[in-house]
């Protein structure tokens, strides 16, 4: 085992995001390159819960509670100071920061799993509601008002930092989000390849035998899910970006269990599966959407039960084991982060 | 402080109306080799998890080389150097045999000299051919060396083995002594184990438990010629 060994398919895969980042713009009219853009924030969004249920072992059913506070976070910053920058950061930095506190109630509390999905889940419909019911000029933020379910319209795009008069075209805030993507995937697989990283595996492997081993597996955990929370609150900074709006059901039922859909379709324990189940299941959710034929949640229900029934590992690790079944050697289950 | 490595001062933890271990007062020297026996539910395996802070005491003190660990975090005791072989072993079922070596030791190194631990650990406890093996797929007595390795890796100054030989043919079991042996040379150890043809292998001085506390605590050869220890339990075991 060599630390900070990258792996092949890892390579390879970056190269796929940065080839597609490049070309794309050029054979795509503007309404698709709208749609990869937020296709691109959602499989920044998909690698958060998969980093943190996948590798960390950590069942968050409420990742939209860090995603619509990322979104949230965005538009009064934004609306505020009039431009994008710094409303990015504080995306990041806010979440990423209620993510510690809550994990720190959690797993120094020593609560276990299926408590930790369900207060998870709580946090965040409890968020929509309360952002539901902020309707009025009452609730208001400097210049920002939350405007209830109504939501937040015309929310100041991305900037070119420092110049708020310069906005982004379609085509450069592709890149942007598509760069975001790729770093948010080489920074993740870099940070999997750390001893810190290692031991979240490890933790998610066998928790006891990590303390017996002198690891402090509550810190580990927490870190881990603080990282979750931020990247889900860059993905909600881009998704409101995208749309020049946000409304409370970036915190909705249908949003979270959305999120848990993709990594379960995708397969956990890789960074490659949250992205492309997050790929296929918004891609149809699009086509399913333009037509009349058949319910999308309904559709969206019975692909997550047959995978939990029929692929219960998802498709990237399913693809993975059949590979291996070819002569080669044994592999650890990722101790190395996979593609 | 004395020159005792461990101490417990009266150790007692009670579960509702069961008092599971009841004023342990053990004392053990540095690089001591110990064994503690007793018939199942005696307690010794409480004792390990109030040891390595996996229970809490409901009274009584730990003192660990001169300080008091009673009621730390587990992951704080670990670090202070009490290693454990659990009963059913602890492992990482997805990693290999490498990669726990390398886990345990990079907790105090840097990731050079972990890599080189775990190749010394592979080398000492024999698992040079399952390397690079992961553990879920590993036989019984593999897993013992594997967790008793990982435990070895992380370098404790005190290692409690819980039933190291448990499900170990002849052979394994006569290896597992010689390994504990070896072990003993540079660490402290408390052996918990039912095999009385194990115990015999390694033993000086031996601990009994019964019923939570300590029966009897003596030399190898005079445990075996006590009469109480035999009743408790050498007797339902026909003298091993």
């Amino acid at each position: 085992m060599r630390a900070g060994r990258i792996a092949p398919g890892f390579i390879v895969t970056a190269a796929i995001m940065v080839g597609v980042a490049l070309g794309v713009p050029r054979v795509v009219d503007e309404f698709g390159l709208l749609q990869l853009t937020v296709f691109a924030a959602m499989c920044i969004l998909a690698l958060s819960l998969g980093v943190v249920w996948g590798y960390g072992g950590i069942l968050c059913f409420g990742q939209s509670a860090f995603f619509g506070l990322g979104a949230y976070a965005y538009a009064v910053t934004a609306v505020n100071l009039g431009e994008s920058t710094v409303a990015v950061l504080v995306a990041i930095a806010l979440p990423a920061a209620f993510a510690a506190l809550l994990g720190y109630f959690m797993f120094y509390g020593r609560l276990s799993d299926v408590y930790l999905g369900v207060i998870t889940l709580s946090v965040t419909l409890i968020f929509f509601n309360l952002v539901n019911s902020t309707a009025g000029d009452a609730y208001r933020i400097g210049k920002a008002r939350l405007n209830g379910f109504n939501g937040m319209p015309s929310l100041p795009t991305l900037n070119v930092p420092g110049d708020p008069g310069r906005l982004l075209d379609p085509t450069e805030t592709f890149y942007v989000v598509m760069a975001l993507l790729v770093l948010v995937y080489l920074g993740l697989h870099a940070l999997l390849a750390t001893r810190f990283g290692r031991v979240v595996v490890a933790i998610r492997e066998n928790e006891t035998r990590c303390e017996l081993l002198g690891y402090d597996v509550r810190l580990h955990k927490l870190l881990i899910f603080t990282v979750g929370g931020g990247i889900a609150g860059l993905a909600g900074s881009l998704f409101a970006n995208w749309g020049a709006f946000v409304s409370p059901t970036v915190f909705s039922l249908g949003m979270t269990s959305q999120i848990i859909i993709w990594v379960i379709v995708g397969g956990l324990g890789t960074l490659l599966g949250p992205i492309i189940g997050c790929l296929i299941m918004q891609y149809l959710a699009t086509t399913l959407g333009t037509q009349q034929i058949a319910n999308t949640s309904l559709i969206f229900g019975a692909i997550f039960l047959a995978f939990v029934l029929l692929v219960p590992r998802g498709l990237v690790p399913s693809l993975v084991a059949l590979g291996a079944r070819f002569p080669g050697p044994a592999r650890s289950r990722r101790l190395e982060p996979g593609p | 402080m004395s020159a005792a490595l461990l101490q417990t001062v009266d150790l007692s933890i009670r579960f509702g109306g069961v008092e599971a271990v009841r004023g342990v007062n053990l004392t053990l020297a540095e690089r001591e080799l110990r064994c503690l026996i007793g018939p199942n539910g005696a307690g010794k395996s409480t004792l390990f998890k109030m040891l390595t802070g996996q229970l809490k005491p409901t009274a009584g003190r730990i003192v660990f080389r001169g300080q008091d660990i009673t009621g730390d975090h587990t992951h704080l005791i670990a670090r202070r150097g009490i290693g454990i072989k659990t009963q059913v072993p602890s492992l990482f079922d997805g990693l290999t045999v490498r990669e726990h070596l390398w886990l345990s030791a990079r907790r105090t190194n840097a990731a050079p000299r972990a890599r080189q631990v775990a190749e010394e650990i592979l080398e000492r406890v024999g698992l040079g051919a399952v390397a690079e093996q992961v553990t879920g797929r590993l036989a019984h007595g593999q897993r013992q060396w594997v967790e008793l390795g990982t435990v070895l890796a992380g370098n404790p100054e005190l290692i409690l083995l819980d039933e190291p030989a448990a499900g170990m043919t002849h052979d394994e079991v006569a290896r597992t002594a010689e390994l504990v042996r070896e072990i003993n040379r540079t660490h402290a150890l408390i052996v918990v184990e039912h095999d009385m043809q194990f115990v015999k292998m390694i033993a000086r001085m031996v601990t009994v438990m019964h019923q939570g506390a300590v029966l009897v605590e003596d030399t190898m050869d005079r445990i075996l010629k006590d009469s109480s220890v035999r009743d408790v339990y050498l007797g339902k075991h026909g003298g091993g």
